[in-house]
């Protein structure tokens, strides 16, 4: 290759990026520095926003009980949406992956489909379900004899969990799915034709080898439960917040926009040290399934 | 053949069925002839799916979001596909850490963007302009662009292009006349899967919105935020339709798995 050649195809990859890069600095990464700018900017009913440097917002986070309850609820749901959807997202995944061709990509179809419908539509479906005590979800359960009463959905954290387990289930399904697809299905028979039954199949192959598919999606569903906004905004109502609807709330209704950057930027920062840990953690666990 | 047993399958039917369950009743609560919300126990009605032309709001934030979604999706490619090139084929320095940060919106809370955007085009004096949501979602949409343009450049035979150059083809005319008809499969996909994310999106872009640029997932949660009615969910029932077609067509075009299996990755 000829000098000039060299210095071309060194060159080129940065002038082929360079559009992007500059779209992605100039209108993601200044205005997220602006958001974190903001959370230390003071505010009040009257002045508006004055661009002073002040610890008043995260002063605030840090010490009305009010935050600290809130942002434990929102962790709360996203913890229980992702031991839901592992609990029943990973033997689905197992289930379908035993069905034969047509039925396999059917049914993969339906479960994965949802994925691409509008988030409010699902959430409405669900809130059409719950509908009160005398809803479907209820009518069900108590005639099929699970309980006596009924209980409340909407309005509730169950009623969160239940609504984001099924937004986020797809994501589960997906991620198991991927790493059965590794799995080679001639371990199974071994341990089959050695003597080992159903049960300790299950125990000793498939959940160890399935468990970095199932860990890395409960990242992605806890990472989007956590900073979930349509579900817990029409199942909840206006008085059970999240993070999301809060800083929302303070964005649109308060009008406070430094405490809403301030809760916005402490959800990220905490989501981001949460995925990129836990990130760590499993492949390091998991180095050699990853080789 | 199946090798599930009774107690699998039994498990496999309740969990098919509370997965479409929420799906299924939106869209049959629609043809309810009542008043009030209830399942069409005495016959099938259109008559909700009538009244939606006579609230021209919904109407309108229905092109807003076909606009929005086309035009975003095209941006994006605008970008994406040279920066797709460029990492597919070079190893420069900085290369992992460029995709790192063109695959970052998909890590990064809807909620948050949603913020950071309405600060930032408050203060450029773009607050609520049709312009702004349009930039905002070439962002949210970008990862997703990205993705499917650079597996297609990734798997594409590079010889073609060897052949077109030996023949005295340069710059322009070779991308055009052979490196785009190439990956355009990937392109169109890309396309297709960024428009049904801009299309969907109600976290962040419900914080740019304003009266007039309101799209429909934002109409309809605004909506409902109110009151729930057999209205919107003839308006859902209709979204879902389109999803649905667009679905079959993203299936014929590209293969759905594929799709999903990118969009499966958001968050990591």
């Amino acid at each position: 290759m000829s000098m000039a050649a060299e210095e071309r195809s060194a060159r080129a990859p940065w002038a082929l990026t360079a559009p992007a890069l500059m779209l992605f600095v100039g209108v993601l990464l200044i205005p997220l520095a602006m958001t974190v700018m903001l959370s230390f900017h003071d505010w009040g009913q009257y002045k508006g926003i004055e661009p002073v440097f002040i610890l008043k917002n995260w002063h605030e986070i840090a010490t009305d009980p009010y935050y600290a309850e809130m942002f434990w609820r929102t962790f709360r749901i996203a913890i229980l949406t992702t031991l839901l959807t592992a609990l029943l997202g990973a033997p689905e995944a197992y289930i379908l992956n035993r069905m034969s061709g047509r039925w396999k990509s059917f049914f993969l179809l339906v479960i994965l489909g949802p994925l691409l419908i509008s988030v409010v539509a699902r959430t409405l479906g669900w809130a059409l379900l719950f509908g009160g005590n005398n809803g479907l979800v209820n009518k069900l359960l108590m005639s099929l004899g699970v309980m006596r009463y009924p209980i409340p959905f909407m309005f509730t954290e169950t009623g969160m969990v239940v609504a984001l387990a099924h937004v986020m289930m797809p994501f589960m399904v997906l991620s198991v799915w991927a790493a059965l697809q590794r799995l080679d299905p001639q371990i199974e028979n071994a341990a089959m034709s050695l003597g080992a039954g159903p049960a300790t199949i299950i125990r000793r192959i498939i959940v160890p080898q399935i468990m970095p598919g199932v860990l890395s999606g409960a990242i992605i569903v806890f990472s989007l439960s956590a900073s979930a906004f349509a579900t817990p905004a029409i199942i909840g109502g206006r008085r059970l917040k999240v993070a999301a609807t809060l800083a929302y709330d303070e964005f649109l209704n308060t009008l406070n926009w430094p405490l809403g950057a301030a809760v916005a930027t402490l959800l990220l920062v905490a989501l981001v040290l949460i995925v990129v840990g836990s990130n760590a953690l499993i492949e390091r666990r998991y180095a050699e399934v990853f080789r | 053949m199946s090798r599930n047993g009774p107690l699998a399958l039994i498990f496999h039917t309740i969990f098919v069925i509370v997965m479409v369950a929420p799906i299924l009743v939106v869209c049959l609560v629609a043809f309810t002839p009542e008043g009030f919300l209830s399942l069409p126990t005495n016959g099938f009605s259109l008559r909700w799916f009538r009244t939606i032309a006579n609230y021209p709001e919904f109407i309108h934030a229905f092109w807003v979001s076909l606009g929005l979604g086309a035009l975003s999706s095209f941006v994006a490619l605008l970008f994406a596909v040279p920066a797709a090139l460029a990492i597919a084929r070079y190893r420069f320095r900085g290369r992992d850490a460029l995709a790192a940060l063109f695959l970052s919106p998909l890590m990064i809370p809807h909620v948050v963007l949603g913020i950071a955007f309405l600060r930032f085009f408050t203060s450029a004096g773009l607050g609520g302009s049709f312009a702004a949501l349009i930039i905002a979602h070439v962002i949210i949409v970008f990862p997703f662009a990205l993705r499917l343009t650079l597996a297609a450049a990734t798997g594409m035979d590079r010889t073609v292009e060897m052949a077109a150059v030996s023949l005295g083809a340069g710059g322009w005319t070779l991308f055009r006349r052979v490196t785009l008809p190439l990956i355009l499969p990937g392109v169109i996909s890309g396309w297709a899967l960024a428009f049904i994310q801009s299309f969907d999106d109600l976290t962040m872009t419900v914080f740019l919105a304003a009266p007039g640029t309101e799209t429909l997932p934002v109409r309809m949660f605004l909506y409902i935020q109110d009151n729930i009615d057999p209205l919107v969910t003839s308006v859902s029932a209709c979204v879902i339709a389109i999803t649905m077609t667009a679905l079959i067509l993203l299936d014929r075009f590209y293969g759905l798995d594929r799709v999903l299996a990118g969009k499966g990755d958001a968050g990591r």
